[in-house]
């Protein structure tokens, strides 16, 4: 296994190049440019065989995409925010045509104003899209997740496409550590690409994307609800597997502290690694912090949270968007409603944060922990939904 | 096809079999519809090609015989790209109401 210094970017690129995708069609868009800019370094030096479609905005990469997938091939594609929400008319016609397309999303805050800086605004837009949603952590997790999001897209109970996401920036742009598989490794970890319904097998001719009215558009969307379903046990089985061929284990959430936690904090992406830090200092200290990290949000692992979070007095809803709704981020939203049947609950906190890429520190780990642990001990929270650090 | 299914029992990914539209007869959508005239037709295939919904028929003998108005929704592709001479059209349109 190749120890290498990557950024996440770098990392993401790496993955696609050992992928060897057959069709990669995409738009340089900031923070995301550098993981298909180095791709298509890879296809110009002839290091995978990949037809690259260099198109002239999202909204045709993810519609060659869509075709490419629909001909039986393996695609990929990556982008950020603006590019994101360019091919949203596209990403749900994705889902519903079950086209295991897999896309490197970084993490960037929506226009307006404009900003390129990390937040989790442009694919908390595409959530309820059908497409599975993978948080990375860390360039090693991104590396891991890309690989897996393969084998969990490609599942044949599974057959939807599905993004892995950095955050702009913190992990896309920092060089890590990372250990990487060889390149045969990830050949025979993958395995052949399986067409399913392809409009290029002759012996099966099929119509894809037909007009669906009163009659039939609601059954059509029910395989993408079942499969969203199937997913959950998919992601688990996959990561098992990967844990036991290359030793790096994964969920639908993880557990960092939290058995014995009564304060604790909820959280997705480069965020939990500040928080980890702050968690160990207060343990140091006899304070019982934990962290619950998210990293599957599609499907979103609702029985897990319940279970994890059940003996914890108060915890922190960390929300990297807001969403408009007045009841705080899409995490918290959910999240909430998740807890609704429990029997045993932490009183909840919201904490919509680091808006346009805004720092979160340990210093204001520490703060929200703080708080947690007044909410812990008066039984009472003090805000509902906090949006924290901005000036006023 | 069998009508009203279940979504288990629908093929996967939103596919249909091919040739389906054989089933879904759309002459009712037409308000002008072609007329062929068989004296000025130079078997030249041009209405056969470019029939959006098949609906040119032809005789055993490959020969244009007319148009299926089961299926023609009056769109006058036909009429258009038909190469006689205005005057001596092989297809015309004609109002479905007069």
């Amino acid at each position: 296994m190749p120890i290498l210094a990557k950024t996440g970017n770098e990392a993401m690129a790496e993955a696609m190049r050992q992928i060897n995708p057959d069709v990669v069609a995409a738009y340089p868009i900031t923070p995301a440019t550098e993981v298909v800019m180095i791709f298509s370094g890879f296809v110009a030096d002839g290091l995978v065989d990949t037809e690259f479609v260099a198109v002239e905005s999202e909204h045709s990469a993810m519609s060659a995409c869509v075709g490419a997938a629909a001909a039986g091939c393996r695609v990929m594609t990556g982008t950020s925010s603006q590019g994101l929400q360019l091919m949203s008319e596209i990403l749900p016609i994705a889902s519903a045509l079950r086209q295991p397309i897999v896309l490197c999303e970084v993490n960037r805050a929506l226009s307006g104003p404009i900003n390129i800086h990390c937040d989790h605004s442009d694919t908390m837009a595409v959530r309820d899209f059908g497409w599975i949603q993978i948080f990375s952590e860390n360039a090693q997790e991104a590396y891991d997740n890309i690989l897996q999001l393969i084998k969990i897209t490609e599942n044949e109970s599974v057959r939807l496409p599905g993004m892995a996401t950095t955050d702009g920036f913190i992990i896309s742009h920092c060089m890590e550590k990372i250990e990487a598989l060889d390149d045969n490794e990830v050949k025979e970890y993958l395995g052949e690409h399986k067409k399913m319904n392809s409009v290029l097998d002759l012996d099966k001719p099929v119509t894809l994307g037909a007009l669906d009215l009163q009659d039939y558009y609601f059954e059509h969307k029910m395989p993408i609800i079942e499969a969203m379903k199937n997913s959950k046990d998919v992601i688990l089985k996959v990561a098992k597997d990967f844990a036991k061929r290359y030793g790096r284990e994964y969920g639908l959430i993880e557990e960092y502290k939290l058995a014995d936690a009564e304060i604790a904090l909820v959280a997705l992406g480069s965020t939990c690694g500040t928080a980890r830090v702050v968690i160990d200092e207060l343990r140091e200290k006899g304070v019982k912090a934990g962290l619950l990290k998210i990293r599957v949000f599609r499907p979103f692992p609702a029985e897990e949270i319940v279970k994890a979070l059940s003996k914890v007095k108060a915890a922190a809803i960390m929300d990297r968007s807001d969403m408009y709704s007045n009841q705080g981020g899409p995490l918290f939203s959910e999240l909430r409603s998740a807890m609704y049947e429990a029997k045993d609950k932490p009183l909840l906190t919201n904490y919509v944060y680091g808006l346009g890429g805004r720092e979160i520190s340990l210093e204001d780990i520490q703060k929200i922990f703080a708080e947690q642990k007044e909410a812990a001990a008066s039984g009472k929270v003090k805000q509902l939904i906090q949006h924290f650090g901005v000036r006023e | 096809m069998k009508k009203n299914m279940g979504y288990k029992e629908l093929m996967h990914g939103d596919a249909l079999p091919a040739g389906t539209a054989a089933e879904f007869q759309t002459g009712d959508w037409r308000s002008e519809r072609p007329v062929f005239h068989k004296d000025k037709c130079i078997n030249c295939y041009f209405c056969w090609i470019y029939c959006p919904d098949s609906a040119i028929i032809l005789d055993e003998e490959k020969k244009v015989v007319g148009i299926d108005y089961r299926y023609c929704k009056g769109c006058g592709i036909c009429n258009t790209e038909c190469p006689t001479k205005p005057d001596k059209r092989a297809i015309t349109m004609e109002p479905e109401r007069k």
